[in-house]
Formats: C-alpha cells, structure tokens, sequence
C-alpha cells in the first residue's frame, strides 16, 4: 500500500452573492482526484493555473476541508482527524511554500522559524534545540551567521533554506513543495533543487511536487500527475511522460517547453490549443478538454472518458486511447 | 550578524531626523514631567485647588509666577505642571482601554470569522454610527463627572475604530503563507492569533495610538471645557483653559499658558507618530539596511 492514497477527492467552493449569502453556484476546483505517494519517491502534479493543483495540495495539508473524497495516510483517513492524531499527522507532513518572503513570518528571527516545530511537537531543552537549529541550517547549506537575522534580511534563496530547514525539522516522511522555485532566480532554482535532491535521500523523504515548470518536473521526479480542470488526465513514470505523452492537453503542456538546442528548435512542433481554460464554474460536459481539443471528436462531447491504464503505470484519460 | 531590532531602526530613524527628534523629546518630557509632577511643586496646596491666595489674583507673568496667577491667585506655572500628570492619564488610559477592547474584538472577528466575525462587526458599526465627539459628550454627561469617567466616555467611543482597523489587518494577514505554515505545523489556533498574526497587524494601529494619544489630550479637554468632563479644581488643562476663558480680556494666561501646552504636547505625539509609522515601513527599513545605517 502506498504512503499517501488520495481517492475521488473533491473540492467545491460554494459562490455566494446578495446580502444573504446564498449560494448561486459551485467552484468545482478539485473534481475526483486519485493521487498515490510512496515512500521516498518523488511525485509532480502539474498544470495551469486554476487547474486545482494547488487545492488538492492544500486538502493534503488540511488546510482545506474536502467536499468528499479520503485522504489515506499509512492507511489512516486523515479528512476528519483532529486533535493528538492530527498533530501527529502534522508531524509527518510538512510543506514549502513557492515565496519565502511571505511564508516565514517577517517578525520573527531565524532561529525563532526554524524552532517553531521543534517547540511544538518535542520535549527538547532549549539547549538541545539550539543545537538542533544549527545543525539543520548546516544542512540546507546556510552558514550560521543568519540565525540572529530577520527574514527580510535574508536573499530569496537563503530564506527558502529556511523555509525548507522548517519543513524538515521534524523528520516528515512528506514534504508538499508548491512551487518551492518559481519565485526564485534561475541561478538560484538550480541550487534549491539539488538540495531537495539531497535531502530526499538522506532523509528517505517523499515530495508532493506542485509546479507548472516542466523543467523542474523533469529533474527532480519519479512519476508525473497531469490536471485539468480539477481531474487527472494523464499519470506516468517520468521519462514515459516525456518521452510518450498520450494525452492531447499534455502533448501541448510538454511542446511549451523551451528547447535550448536551435537545431532541434525547428523539429519540434508546437501545439497550441485554442482558446481559455473553461472556468471551474461551468465545466464543459463530457471530455473537459473538448472544446479546446485538435482531435475533438462527437463522442467527446457526450460522455467523459475514464482513466485508462496503457501499461506500465501509465494512465490516460481520453477517448481516442481507449478505443 | 544579526538584523537590528526595530526598536532599534526606530531609534536611528529619529536621530537622523530633527523634526522627529523634537517630537520624541516633547513626548519624553511630557511622560517624566506627568510621572513627577506631583513632587516638584513649589505651591502644591495652589496646585491641587486647595489653597486660595486671593490678594494675589490676576498676576501677569513675572518671575514669581512665570504663568501668572487665576482668579483665585492660585500660581498657573504649578496648575499646570500638575496638570500634565492628568493628561497623562488620560492619554494613557483611553487609548490604552480602547485598545484593550478593541484589539481583542477585530482579532476575533477577523479571525473566527463567519457569524461571529459578523456579528461582532456589526455592534462595532453600531458605535461608528455616531460621531465620536458626539458619544463621548453624552456618555461623559449620563457617568457624571470625574476623570475615570471621562476616560471610560473616550475609549467607549473610540474601541471601533481600532476594531475596525485589527480586523481588516487580520483579514488580509490570515490568508498570508506563513499563517498556513503555521497551521500545517500544528500550532494551535491561540498561538497562530498571537503569535502570527498580531503581532503583523499591529503597525497601523500603533501609529494610530500614538497619533490618538494626543487627540486623547485634546477630546478630554474638550468635555472638560464644555463641563462635562474633569470637575473643578483639578488642573485639568483642558479644564484650566475653561476657566480662564471667563476673564481673557483682562488675563489672557490663564488659558493661554495650558492651551500652549496642550498643543505642544499633541504636536509632539503627531511628529512621533509620523516617525513610527517611517520606521515599520518595510520598504523603508530595506532600504535603510542597504545603506548600512
């Protein structure tokens, strides 16, 4: 069984308007998400902006309350937990944030940060936490001078040291990293990266990689979750996406990427799909991607395809695979 | 190396600014003259308004009595020492009750949110109805004079507006990352309202004190003018202004001498405030470390 099981989750927001706060219609931003993590595995979930990928990392986190759906922790439903086991769940899964500069409290010193969880969660001395403090920026590469320092003092990239030091200094098993690069500099991107890469060894630790830089995705993970619109509609092992996207709407995301070789620039052909993404609040019926599809066919209209399993962990949501 | 304190910004701020620096020393001196004032009278029994001297009545400013002396050849420079103590309290003491009901009011409702959060915004808009002047005169005059009241009357009148202004802060602060990595780590709902978000939503509302504490002086002395405030004979200085009023024909310092010190004193609290305010924008204190000040 894998580490983390998220089944048929859904989250809705409800739109209220008037005085009276009445609901007149629904977010559907996350609509029936099946994501599963194992230990010490690195897991993507990519897609555009309002696609729901970020909903669902905030339902992992209990941030958000899921409309339906279990969140399958070691076996354990963890959507309705509360207090002792919530903490300890807590313990276990933990998060960066893609801007440092918003997720350390500007108030409080590094050192301060960086103890918060210690202080929460173990009987440590002040001493002993002192110490682990400094071990744990040793770790993410920061020199000591920094901990008597205010994060407005920091540069983006120390302060995501920071942010990461914080997340793992409870030893989680899961770390949610939701754009952890992209308000960095690219310089800086590269060194953020080799130290997740690092540390998820060292510590056998597991991400839940939230990005739409495929780039990124490319470098640093083991298996790839595509969404649109609140659904999954493609999941592969990496190189397999890369290499063999079945999916039209992943076939586009890949062929946005930059190729750096201009003699391979001109063999790459891109596609472009017309049009918006459809707001959350009025999915289209049938295939979500229809009205925007190249291969657009009369059955895409009428009914939704399921996830379709091609082999070799590869799952496809699309009429014309499985046909 | 460790980042400065923001006290510590604060205090550089002020030094390179003259004007600002005027406005730390007026507000300085106020507080050690109001703590003690009571000690260093020369006349205290004409101070406190018990003791009359009344051959000595109407006396210009001489240097006897630098102040002059009132109708009841009381020494107005001992009045008003003393006085000062008054406005303190009252400085300190409405702001400091607003402040305490105010704050915790907007935590909450911003924080819980929902019906709580409505409902507890919608008796604070209850209070805004009224001009604050307004309310105060009519709470000061329905509690009956003394200077507890009046100070009540203030802050009664003035908690929305901190209410109103928490709340808003707190609103916008909730929703920041670092309050979601602090509930992601566990941190309980007390910790992450006082730890978190408090203490990020309080720049405005410290300048605002601070810009209050000397509005405090001046509304006191209002209530105290019109005669609904402190009652005679306590040097209150709006209540000293009041009472030379009477005969400022023929003795203008009897109210010009605690009227000046009521500007000075509120002057000083609004260049301070400005100063505050320099000191907790961010941008400005980056911009500050950057230079190496």
């Amino acid at each position: 069984m894998a580490m983390l099981e998220v089944k048929n989750l859904r989250k809705h927001f409800p739109i209220r308007s008037g005085i009276l706060g009445r609901v007149v219609g629904w977010v559907k931003a996350v609509d029936g998400v099946d994501i599963s993590i194992e230990e010490n595995t690195v897991v993507a979930l990519v897609g555009e902006s309002g696609s729901g990928k970020t909903t669902t990392a905030r339902c992992i986190l209990k941030l958000h309350e899921p409309t339906s759906g279990k969140i399958l922790f070691m076996g354990e439903d963890i959507t309705k937990l509360k207090g002792k086991r919530l903490k300890k769940y807590r313990r276990n899964v933990q998060a960066v944030f893609q801007n440092p500069f918003l997720s350390l409290n500007p108030r409080m010193k590094v050192e301060d940060i960086v103890a918060e969880p210690l202080k929460t969660h173990t009987n440590m001395s002040k001493k002993e936490i002192i110490e682990t403090v400094k071990d744990l920026l040793t770790k993410v590469g920061l020199p000591k001078d920094v901990l008597r320092r205010y994060p407005y003092d920091l540069s983006g990239g120390q302060a995501q040291r920071v942010a990461i030091a914080r997340a793992i200094a409870l030893k989680p098993k899961l770390v949610v990293l939701d754009e952890p690069t992209s308000a960095l500099d690219v310089s800086v991107q590269a060194q953020i990266l080799n130290l997740l890469a690092d540390l998820k060894e060292e510590m056998k630790l597991s991400y839940l990689l939230i990005t739409h830089d495929l780039s990124v995705v490319r470098y640093i993970s083991d298996y790839v979750y595509v969404m649109y619109l609140g659904k999954i509609v493609e999941a592969a092992p990496t190189e397999e996406l890369f290499t063999n996207p079945q999916h039209p709407y992943t076939q586009a995301l890949l062929s946005a990427v930059p190729e750096p070789d201009p003699r391979l620039r001109k063999l790459k052909k891109r596609i472009i799909l017309p049009g918006e993404p459809p707001s959350a609040i009025n999915v289209p019926p049938g295939c979500r991607l229809h009205p925007r599809c190249p291969y657009v066919e009369e059955r895409c209209k009428r009914g939704e395809p399921e996830l379709i399993d091609v082999g070799g962990g590869h799952l496809v949501r699309c009429w014309r695979v499985s046909s | 190396m460790s980042s400065p304190s923001e006290l510590g910004i604060m205090f550089r701020l002020i030094r390179r600014n003259p004007v600002s620096m005027l406005g730390l020393i007026i507000v300085v001196t106020f507080v050690i003259v109001g703590l003690i004032a009571p000690y260093i009278l020369t006349r205290p029994e004409e101070a406190w308004g018990i003791a009359y001297n009344v051959k000595d009545r109407f006396l210009p400013p001489s240097p006897q009595h630098p102040f002059g002396t009132d109708e009841y050849g009381r020494d107005m420079f001992n009045r008003v020492l003393l006085g000062t103590r008054f406005s303190l309290m009252i400085a300190v003491g409405v702001v400091g009750l607003a402040l305490l009901i105010g704050i915790p009011v907007g935590l909450i409702a911003g924080y819980v949110g929902g019906k709580v959060g409505t409902a507890l915004m919608r008796v604070t808009d209850m209070f805004l109805a009224f001009p604050p002047l307004l309310l105060a005169i009519a709470l000061a005059a329905t509690l009956g004079r003394g200077l507890t009241n009046t100070i009540v009357a203030l802050a009664i009148s003035w908690w929305p507006w901190y209410a109103r202004l928490i709340f808003v802060q707190v609103n916008s602060i909730k929703s920041l990352p670092y309050v979601d990595a602090a509930r992601v780590m566990g941190l309980g709902s007390l910790t992450i309202m006082f730890k978190h978000i408090l203490p990020n939503a309080l720049t405005p509302i410290t300048v605002q004190a601070a810009l209050d504490m000397g509005s405090a002086i001046l509304e006191a002395a209002g209530l105290s003018f019109l005669g609904v405030g402190v009652p005679p004979p306590t040097p209150e200085w709006g209540l000293l202004v009041s009472m030379g009023w009477q005969s400022i024909n023929r003795a203008w310092w009897i109210s010009f001498f605690p009227g000046l010190a009521i500007v000075i004193t509120v002057l000083g609290f609004n260049l301070l405030a400005d100063a505050v305010r320099e000191a907790m924008d961010p941008r400005l204190r980056k911009a500050l470390i950057m230079k190496g000040v």
